[in-house]
């Protein structure tokens, strides 16, 4: 395999946005009939690099050669007739056409012009046989599971053009029967030749499936080896970016006060597919970190703590009282407060002003028709600004002009101002600059000994170790352990992440 | 049973059982003269309401159905009776003004990315605005032409007639079944309004489809215009206000899904026989004010929306599921 001439070759291909660098020079090999995972956390560049080889993007500088020839595929249509085809995550069929319309809309064989439904129904059952899959192609797509709409959409892809095919995250509504499945078919798909770019954030599954492993971070490659190569730990090193042994043990992680009684207890929270069992205490004045690589679960136990969504098992307690979560509605009235991970799809309203969106909280939780007379407002919005350190001329300025660091802190002020017992910080300084960042961790803490409860969710490890008490490790939907105390710092959250 | 198929078999039974239960008081209704002029008076509601289903199963709307009818009629009126054009070259002309008007709303719901209830709402005052700037007053149209495709009909047994615009009502909607089901401009509809991202990614030409679909229903609604034209003999801008609600209820009462890409052409048909029996009922009846139709329609439709809800609940457990399992990629 090695001194194959690769199927698929990027040289020095790079892409901007704006000042960011999404992918800088990346040499990526694929050779025919291997499975090449391409792994990397979020920001690594991995969508960035399928995005430029199906021509969602335009690359700005380096080249794509397949087969030896330079390609420029223009968009998803070029790349598929050049022989490339991509299926995502969120599986691009129409849920309301037959099976069989899905696998040849837009190419359905014809007769006199009008569609020979016969052979359009005999064709598309033919084709997914060969996947091992007899179903009743006349159904509607939409009653199929998630993992025969997946092979549809691969079989669609294949049949179309097949040389390269792309999965992206396909396994992530999958159960263990269909993942196996799946595999099956990948498989086969390489023993005629095809290679296979999987995207995946499931290491175990990388270790089953993939032949040779790039690691990207932060839009450039990092390495690349077989898999048989490169170990776990190893990788997940590449992948954060941090040696093992470098790893300076933490060690100064504070020892609060912790009061004896959990505020929140979570006992067996679980919901099928998004989380397995899940148990969690957390007392007034304790931080609590999530940590866990992207996928692990992490967000899904915020969105069921919050009553985002509903848990199918378990149960929730507030001071010992079992309380239920149908909606936030139900977790703001118990004193929770959620600041989301994406500030600009869920946090902040940007046209809004900086006071405005400040005691958006606080107003939803009295009811709207307890109105806040603007004093009111004033004053609270002075105090947050001035407690948060929020850098805006006046509380009247829309915060979609305030920068990213500011943003974020708005949101914060907005739960603070609610008085919440119980917070939930999902990734509270994801994307903003080093000074806020420093500030945002210093609010954290602070508000900590004030007698909050916080669970933080953060991939900034160093950032978990610093300011938890208590850091519950996530991978695959599962918790895999607690750590306390001394255990707490980079080393052993990687060990545990790594390690089985 | 497949899902798909569940509302318009629920629309076929409620129309046999209208139907028997005017059958049973009026024994008139099993007579071929009350279903002929089912076809005839509800031709137009039917042309158009077979383009509205185009549009619904897309996902879009198209609330200029109305008016483009009456603009049709006025212009006819007009071109027959002040420029003494023969009738079918004015409705030629009708038509090619008609399509390209519904290409235009088409053209600009796609690229301007307008919903097309706003665009549509602009198309129904331009169209409602352009008949009364031609004539205010309802034009009569006197041409032999008129009188002779009246007397064109076939004669059923027990003297039933089945008029020229009944039977062209009839080839709109074979034309629009074998549209719907058989070509690939039909399937990319329905692909369109089942997903439209996916339907663009897995290659159908979405700019085209809509601006097609769009100048099919206003087409269609052109032709319905010259239908009304043909039935009332004249040209009256105030005429048909409305029809396009009239129209959508006949497509929801058939089993299409408001959300597109869920519809069938033969259920839009059952649904405007359902709104023929109601008010041939109460025609009959005699004592029953004849707004009584709107009131049956309006509990009709309710209960159809209830039961579309229903079904897409039912079958969108899977649909959730999976946005949920989508969700992680954001953590």
């Amino acid at each position: 395999m090695v001194d194959q001439v690769p199927l698929l070759q990027t040289q020095k291909l790079t892409k901007t946005f704006g000042s960011v660098h999404a992918l800088a020079q990346v040499d990526f090999n694929l050779y025919a009939g291997e499975v090449h995972a391409v792994l990397g956390e979020n920001g690594a560049g991995k969508s960035t690099l399928v995005k430029l080889i199906t021509g969602v993007y335009h690359k700005d500088d380096g080249t794509i050669l397949l087969d030896g020839q330079s390609i420029h595929p223009q968009n998803p249509h070029d790349a598929q007739s050049l022989g490339i085809s991509a299926v995502y995550q969120e599986i691009n069929l129409v849920p309301t056409l037959s099976v069989a319309e899905n696998i040849y809309l837009g190419h359905q064989p014809t007769r006199f012009g009008f569609i020979n439904m016969r052979r359009v129904n005999a064709q598309a059952k033919a084709l997914l046989q060969t996947y091992n899959l007899d179903i009743d192609v006349t159904r509607t797509l939409s009653t199929y599971s998630v993992a025969i709409q997946q092979i549809v959409a691969i079989a669609r892809g294949i049949d179309m053009s097949a040389k390269v095919l792309i999965l992206d995250e396909p396994t992530a509504s999958l159960d263990a029967a269909e993942v196996q499945m799946l595999f099956k078919v990948m498989r086969t798909l390489t023993a005629q030749g095809i290679a296979i770019i999987l995207i995946t954030h499931f290491l175990d599954q990388v270790y089953q499936i993939a032949d040779r492993i790039t690691v990207l971070r932060n839009g450039e490659k990092v390495g690349e080896q077989l898999v048989k190569d490169l170990p776990k730990r190893q990788l997940i090193s590449l992948m954060l970016g941090r040696e093992f042994a470098e790893i300076a043990a933490a060690g100064e992680s504070v020892a609060p006060p912790i009061s004896a009684d959990a505020f929140v207890q979570a006992r067996g929270l679980a919901r099928k597919g998004m989380l397995q069992p899940f148990d969690l205490r957390i007392a007034k004045g304790e931080i609590v970190g999530l940590a866990g690589l992207l996928g692990s679960g992490r967000t899904e136990a915020a969105q069921l703590l919050f009553g985002i969504v509903h848990s199918d098992a378990g149960e929730v307690q507030v001071k010992g009282q079992r309380i239920t979560l149908k909606s936030p509605r139900d977790a703001v009235r118990h004193g929770f407060a959620l600041c989301p991970e994406d500030r600009k799809v869920e946090g902040i309203i940007p046209e809004l002003t900086v006071r405005e969106n400040i005691i958006l909280a606080l107003q939803a939780k009295q009811g709207w028709f307890d109105f806040l007379s603007t004093a009111r407002q004033e004053a609270i919005a002075q105090e947050m600004i001035t407690a948060l350190r929020i850098v805006t001329p006046d509380s009247s300025k829309p915060v979609g002009e305030l920068s990213g660091g500011n943003q974020q802190k708005v949101i914060l002020a907005r739960w603070l101002a609610a008085q919440p017992e119980f917070l939930i910080l999902d990734e509270p300084t994801r994307g903003i600059d080093v000074g806020a960042h420093a500030e945002i961790i210093n609010i954290i803490k602070r508000l900590c000994s004030e007698g909050l409860a916080l669970l933080v969710i953060s991939s900034e490890l160093s950032e978990v170790v610093d300011y938890s008490n208590r850091v519950v490790v996530l991978r695959d939907r599962q918790k895999l352990t607690e750590l306390t105390g001394d255990d707490i710092n980079e080393t052993t959250v990687m060990r545990a992440i790594a390690e089985k | 049973m497949r899902s798909r198929i569940f509302p318009l078999i629920v629309t076929f039974v409620v129309f046999v059982a209208l139907y028997l239960i005017g059958f049973q008081r009026f024994p008139a209704f099993g007579t071929t003269r009350v279903i002929a002029n089912f076809l005839t008076d509800k031709s137009f509601l039917g042309i158009a309401a077979v383009g509205m289903t185009f549009v619904i199963i897309s996902g879009g709307i198209d609330l200029s159905v109305g008016s483009v009818i009456a603009f049709t009629g006025v212009l006819c009126a007009l071109l027959i009776g002040e420029l003494g054009m023969h009738p079918l070259a004015a409705f030629g002309i009708a038509l090619v003004i008609g399509a390209a008007f519904g290409a235009a709303m088409g053209a600009v719901i796609h690229y301007f990315k307008i919903p097309a209830f706003i665009v549509t709402l602009a198309g129904m005052f331009l169209a409602r605005g352009g008949a009364f700037v031609l004539s205010q007053e309802s034009i009569p149209i006197e041409h032999p032409f008129f009188a002779q495709i009246s007397d064109i009909y076939y004669v059923f047994p027990d003297r039933g007639r089945l008029t020229v615009i009944a039977v062209l009502f009839l080839i709109v909607l074979l034309v629009g079944i074998l549209l719907a089901h058989y070509t690939r401009f039909g399937r990319n509809v329905y692909g369109l309004g089942g997903n439209s991202t996916a339907a663009l990614l897995l290659g159908v030409p979405v700019g085209r489809t809509t601006i097609m679909v769009y100048m099919l229903s206003s087409l269609l609604a052109t032709l319905a215009g010259v239908v009304y034209t043909l039935y009332t003999r004249s040209g009256y801008p105030r005429a048909t206000i409305g029809l396009e609600l009239d129209a959508i209820a006949a497509v929801v009462i058939g089993g299409t899904l408001l959300t597109g890409g869920v519809g069938y052409i033969a259920g839009t048909f059952i649904g405007v026989m359902i709104q023929g029996v109601i008010q041939t009922y109460i025609n009959f009846d005699g004592t029953l004010n004849s707004w009584w139709t709107k009131i049956a329609i309006g509990m009709l439709l309710f209960f159809f929306i209830a039961l579309q809800k229903f079904l897409t609940n039912y079958r969108g457990n899977f649909g959730l599921s999976r946005k949920r399992a989508v969700a992680p990629a954001g953590d």
